[in-house]
């Protein structure tokens, strides 16, 4: 049968349209509206670029944001690695049944399950309630518009990816490995250390970079649990758009955080793609 | 291969720090008590009474099922052919056109809510039904598109082949074969669609107007202005919600197949 160039690309074609007009235009026009002047102003400019790029007050906030979300990401690592290989190893019908419940928080809206760190780390949370009734503090506290707070909500939101894509590639592993490795006279610690880890080293990576991608430009939950005193890029580009009607600027602001993530998430994949070649291959 | 105590200790802790916000938030919306306080005299369900009373939050709901609905629809009416062409066509520019359905994925939604706010804004459709539809249908196509690929390529081709040589025009070997073989992943793709339009935030809060809120939108405001038990109670009707949806997508499709995009489980 002779394959006609036209019918794959009448059957694409919708899709291609629509993503055209409605992705590829915003987006195109984003980038025109960086590079305006202020209203009426004719011409290209890197003024608003220039602007960010030569304000302290917005370093600290891109600094913030991306040591933020490389906080968020380790912790994320650390939990989510050895909560994966312990799903691992659990037998049916618990390892399901708790799949599930690491999973089940993707269903429920981000808002949501921020508001739940708002009441916990609130002034009148358990956390806060707990350090007052155990003597340790006087004053009620409160761990909002903290650095901390945002991370804690953050790696509740994120490490669930985590786990999925570490517990993904687990499911290419042969079990025999760890009784081999059993056999010979591995302790726990040594095999997973050295037999595991290097395993869920790709799957542990390629989360890595949703998990920090997503948390450097995540909005609700910094604007809920860090408020106005802790902003990051998200929500000072909110508050240039719908607070203070700098669209010029606010593109710029997301532009130059689109640009950055891209560069961190594509330098990250290349770099797992060339040092574990060998384990894709495998 | 047994999990040693400390093992287990690690996991109860960390189910209990997943478990803890949302918790948190049911324990406090069945307060009695007028302001935010743990139900320690008395349950009560006055809030969720008030949720019923509030037309802010339920014409927001109903802001968010019709967007859900129309956008995981228009979606799979993309997807639909568009997957049937990538999975099963050799053509020229194949991957170039796969990776550009998918880079929604790719942008972060605070640019792309910028953008589609810009863009709406130009085109004098912001604030309207028809802006988010648009938006979201594009954010939510790459699930329908990559649960529709991976129905195609699930199943035998050979199928589709036997009914074009007994006859069948090649639109009714589609309609009358292949769809039909396809309908998990339709499904699968369909509810991923409308459950990522439901939940999506950050691009909404730039494209919504006082008028046209979805839900989660609504909360985020509600919140910013003040924490109180009446959003506790929508919050915990949406956790419900959530559990209840997810036993049943288990049961159908496998949860952790449908969330890293493996498509539904095979009918063994």
């Amino acid at each position: 049968m002779r394959r006609l160039p036209w019918k794959p690309l009448a059957l694409t074609g919708p899709a291609l349209l629509v993503y055209l007009v409605v992705l590829a235009g915003p987006v195109f026009l984003m980038l025109l509206l960086s590079l305006q002047g202020g209203k009426g102003v004719a011409g290209v400019t890197l003024a608003h670029y220039a602007e960010i790029l030569g304000d302290g007050y917005f370093w600290e906030i891109y600094a913030r944001t991306f040591v933020m979300a490389l906080v968020v990401t380790a912790v994320c690592l650390l939990i989510g690695v050895p909560e994966a290989y312990f799903l691992y190893r659990m037998r049916a019908p618990w390892r399901g049944y708790f799949l599930l419940a690491v999973l089940a928080p993707l269903l429920v809206a981000v808002v949501v399950r921020t508001l739940g760190w708002a009441l916990v780390l609130g002034p009148t949370g358990p956390i806060s309630n707990t350090l007052v009734a155990l003597g340790i503090v006087q004053q009620p506290v409160s761990l909002l518009q903290t650095m901390s707070g945002v991370v804690i909500a953050l790696v509740h939101v994120l490490v669930p990816f985590l786990v999925i894509a570490v517990w993904s590639s687990l499911q290419r592993f042969d079990p025999d490995t760890l009784r081999a490795a059993a056999s010979l006279g591995g302790t726990d610690v040594a095999i997973f250390r050295r037999v595991v880890i290097p395993q869920v080293i790709p799957g542990a990576l390629a989360g890595a970079v949703v998990v920090f991608s997503l948390s450097a430009t995540a909005f609700a939950t910094p604007a809920i649990v860090g408020g106005r005193r802790l902003k990051v890029v998200a929500t000072s580009t909110y508050e240039e758009f719908l607070g203070n009607m700098n669209w010029q600027l606010g593109s710029a602001l997301a532009v130059l955080l689109l640009v950055v993530n891209i560069l961190v998430v594509v330098g990250a994949s290349r770099l797992v793609e060339k040092k574990f070649a060998h384990v894709f291959e495998s | 291969m047994k999990n040693g105590p400390l093992a287990l200790w690690f996991h109860a802790l960390f189910i209990g720090f997943l478990a803890l916000p949302l918790v948190m938030v049911m324990l406090v919306s069945l307060t009695a008590k007028s302001y935010l306080s743990l139900p320690n005299d008395g349950m009560s369900l006055r809030w969720y009474a008030a949720m019923l009373d509030n037309p802010q939050f339920i014409a927001a709901l109903k802001t968010s099922l019709l967007l859900g609905l129309s956008a995981a629809c228009a979606a799979q009416l993309l997807a639909i052919p568009a997957a049937y062409a990538l999975a099963r066509m050799q053509f020229r520019g194949r991957q170039a056109i796969g990776a550009f359905l998918m880079s929604p994925l790719l942008i972060p939604h605070l640019v792309l809510g910028v953008a589609f706010l810009q863009f709406f804004s130009q085109a004098g459709m912001r604030g309207g039904l028809l802006s988010l539809v648009l938006a979201h249908t594009v954010v939510v196509a790459p699930y329908a598109v990559r649960l529709m690929m991976s129905a195609y390529t699930g199943m035998d081709p050979s199928l589709e082949r036997a009914a074009r040589s007994l006859g069948a025009s090649a639109w009714t070997a589609f309609t009358r074969v292949t769809l039909p073989l396809a309908i998990p992943g339709v499904v699968s793709g369909w509810l991923m669609a409308f459950i990522h339009s439901f939940d999506e935030t950050t691009m909404t809060v730039f494209l919504a107007s006082p008028s046209m809120t979805t839900l989660p939108v609504r909360i985020y405001l509600h919140i910013e202005e003040t924490v109180d038990p009446l959003v506790a109670a929508v919050s915990s009707t949406l956790i419900i919600l959530a559990v209840v949806l997810m036993v049943i997508l288990d049961k159908w499709f496998g949860l952790d197949r449908l969330l890293t995009g493996g498509g539904p489980k095979d009918e063994q």
